[in-house]
């Protein structure tokens, strides 16, 4: 499709998620944004010019704060003449999945990778060519030791003696980063984390052993997130909730909205974890992937920087043995999936790939929602959730081969 | 004149949007004959509007070659403001039929000079050619659009001041706060609505009763402005039977026993051409 500047387009009859419920409305757009059809009628006197009857679900487009790869390449494992390529092979490949904006992740590294890395990945709009670039996600080095997971030990740094600076020394520069992970136990994290969040970037806590108090005390500092809730953190003890208590305070304890990352594939967080974590803290819930380069495959062996590693089902394993190596779902399915473990609404579901990341980052004035004037980046759905088809700045990007979707031509 | 009664709200809704189907399926618009109608906002409308957007989706319906103009507005009052005029317009009619921005005329309760604004409207109806068929609604008071008691039988489309129990009866709308409710608005005359060559008057409800009386069995009186159309040489008043408590006896069997004629008005033609001039005939008649 490509629609002429200033072309008008009507897709009338949907099921619009906006302020927090489908309504029956029609979408109207122009130039990439959404637009108020009531100005258009009365103001400039005009109609559309392109109008398409699309009586299905349509979403603000979904935003993957966490993904270290996916469709046989990992951010992490890349070098600088191949991370452009990679970036460029997931943002194109995710939009089949609904995804239209993200931020690549790369993870507990050296110095010398991340200055290697980091200036090639640049924020860069959407389009056909592939979902748009919100900026970087970089989870650790900050992080605890005995909190790592799957991060290279070798790497791992636990003091920031200097603050931010730290993060400038070992990153180099932070222009296109918009979230870290840190833990903010370490010596020196609190200040850190202040710095950090008075400069824009959004901190987020995790690989963390910190206690509800200290993690409180982050959050008065400005970490607004904490990354895969219940994963890399320690566990919930009645008496001593750990980090994952803040899901039950940040609304009472004066506290901003803390959000929290959620991994939905049905692997790596129980339906009744997922549920309890979802409860007590709907506004905050964040779906992620998480996913690995493995997402993306079919079932079958398939060899990544070599290692082999057997897909079944939802399930990525050491080939032979029993050893996740990730997350391999797709946003689409973790989306499907927190819909039916938590029996939230579809709305809810919704807003947590798409409203919630985007009031995250700070950009809900554009993106995440379907008001007027936001960019126009949305995802056609059917009753059950399967994407038909995926827009971006009002182009659609990607569409499914066996569904009656038709876009609007011009 | 006629009056047609039925039995409640939503049978007024039906009769009315049948009528306006009717009316404009019969005409015959096109590119260069194009249907004007003049519209009225408020609860008593709403249902008819619903209507005429199911017909319009059934296909049964286009506005492509209908102008309308709208009776009134507020002055000052944001046109984004959802108790406006054109917002009601918006959301509950304009947005959900097939109209050119083009043809829908509102008057702009915003507009730098008011005067003109109004005499542009005035304009605008007659460069259209007249209005074919003027809706309209009452108040319990008997005005029609803004043209409170008192108004001139004889005026056009002008700045008006709200009377009291307007504006505090409309504070409802306005979060019951009196200060926040605009205290004039634009409105056409009833000497425009009368310059209309068919006006339909929808009246329901028991609190309109008295207004239904003194527009049909007293006589034209400047304190019941809609009483006026009973000078005009096509109107018709649609009412419920709770409008009707304040009429006579007489009043209503007469009418009502009028009801098989007046019921051909809204049927769909059997036979089209027959159809079409027997729903002429009677409608030349009054």
């Amino acid at each position: 499709m490509d629609c002429k500047r200033n072309a008008v387009i009507r897709l009338w009859d949907c099921r619009i998620l906006r302020d927090g419920a489908l309504q029956r409305e029609d979408l109207w757009m122009r130039n990439g944004k959404i637009i108020d059809p009531e100005k258009l009628f009365f103001d400039e006197r005009r109609s559309a010019d392109v109008e398409m009857h699309c009586p299905f679900i349509i979403s603000p487009g979904f935003i993957d704060i966490q993904i270290n790869g996916g469709f046989g390449v990992d951010f992490t494992s890349c070098t600088a003449t191949t991370i452009g390529s990679a970036v460029a092979l997931v943002r194109k490949n995710i939009l089949a999945h609904g995804v239209t904006s993200f931020c690549p992740t790369v993870i507990t590294s050296s110095p010398a990778l991340y200055h290697e890395l980091l200036p090639h990945v640049k924020r860069a709009r959407g389009g056909a060519h592939g979902a748009e670039i919100l900026g970087l996600h970089l989870e650790g080095p900050y992080i605890n030791k005995d909190k790592k997971g799957a991060h290279r030990l070798e790497f791992v740094q636990t003091t920031l003696p200097n603050g931010a600076v730290d993060f400038d020394t070992t990153y180099g520069d932070l222009g296109d980063t918009s979230i870290i992970t840190v833990a903010p136990e370490l010596e020196g994290g609190m200040v850190a984390i202040e710095q950090l969040a008075k400069r824009g970037i959004t901190v987020s806590l995790g690989h963390s052993d910190a206690n509800i108090d200290l993690a409180q005390e982050a959050i008065r500092r400005g970490a607004r997130c904490m990354t895969h809730l219940f994963n890399a953190m320690p566990q919930f003890h009645h008496r001593d909730p750990g980090m994952v208590g803040l899901i039950a305070q940040s609304s009472a304890a004066n506290l901003q909205t803390v959000f929290y990352g959620l991994i939905a594939d049905g692997v790596h967080t129980h339906p009744a974890t997922l549920k309890i974590a979802y409860r007590a803290h709907p506004k905050g819930a964040i779906l992620v992937t998480d996913a690995i380069s493995a997402m993306g495959f079919g079932a079958g062996i398939q060899f990544i920087a070599g290692v082999q590693i057997e897909i079944t089902g939802n399930h990525a394993l050491i080939a032979g043995t029993n050893t996740l190596c990730g997350s391999i779902a797709t946003m689409d399915r973790c989306i499907r999936y927190f819909l039916e473990a938590t029996d939230c609404s579809i709305v809810e579901a919704l807003e947590s790939a798409s409203l919630h990341p985007a009031q995250l980052l700070g950009i809900s004035d554009r993106k995440g929602t379907l008001n007027f004037y936001s960019d126009a980046d949305f995802v056609v759905l059917d009753d059950h959730l399967h994407v038909l088809a995926t827009f971006i700045a009002g182009e659609c990007v990607w569409q499914g081969e066996k569904t009656n979707f038709v876009p609007p031509k011009c | 004149m006629r009056l047609v009664i039925v039995d409640d709200y939503s049978g007024v809704a039906e009769w009315a949007a049948k009528y306006v189907c009717r009316r404009i399926l019969d005409f015959q618009p096109g590119p260069n004959k194009f249907f004007t109608l003049g519209l009225p906002t408020g609860s008593t409308p709403l249902g008819m509007y619903k209507k005429l957007i199911e017909f319009h989706r059934a296909g049964k319906l286009s506005f492509k070659y209908v102008k309308t103009f709208n009776m009134d507005e507020y002055v000052g009052l944001a046109r984004q403001h959802p108790e406006s005029y054109h917002s009601f317009m918006w959301n509950n009619f304009f947005k959900h039929i097939d109209i050119d921005p083009l043809n829908a005329h509102l008057l702009d309760g915003n507009a730098k000079n008011l005067v003109e604004e109004c005499d542009l409207f005035e304009k605008e109806i007659k460069k259209a050619g007249g209005i074919e068929l003027f809706i309209g609604g009452i108040g319990p008071d008997g005005h029609i659009a803004f043209n409170e008691p008192g108004s001139s039988l004889v005026s056009r489309t002008r700045v008006k001041t709200l009377a009291k129990e307007t504006i505090i009866a409309n504070a409802r709308f306005f979060g019951n706060d009196v200060s926040q409710v605009p205290t004039m608005a634009l409105t056409v005359g009833v000497g425009t609505v009368m310059d209309a060559r068919e006006v339909m008057i929808l009246i329901t409800g028991a609190h309109k009763a008295l207004a239904l009386y003194k527009a049909i069995e007293e006589g034209v009186n400047h304190m019941w402005t809609v009483s006026a159309f009973q000078m005009h040489p096509r109107s018709l008043f649609l009412c419920d039977e709770d409008a009707t408590l304040e009429l006579r006896v007489k009043t209503v069997k007469y009418f009502k026993g009028l009801i098989h004629v007046h019921n051909q008005l809204v049927e769909d033609h059997v036979d089209a051409p027959a159809g079409i001039s027997m729903a002429k005939q009677l409608s030349t008649e009054n």
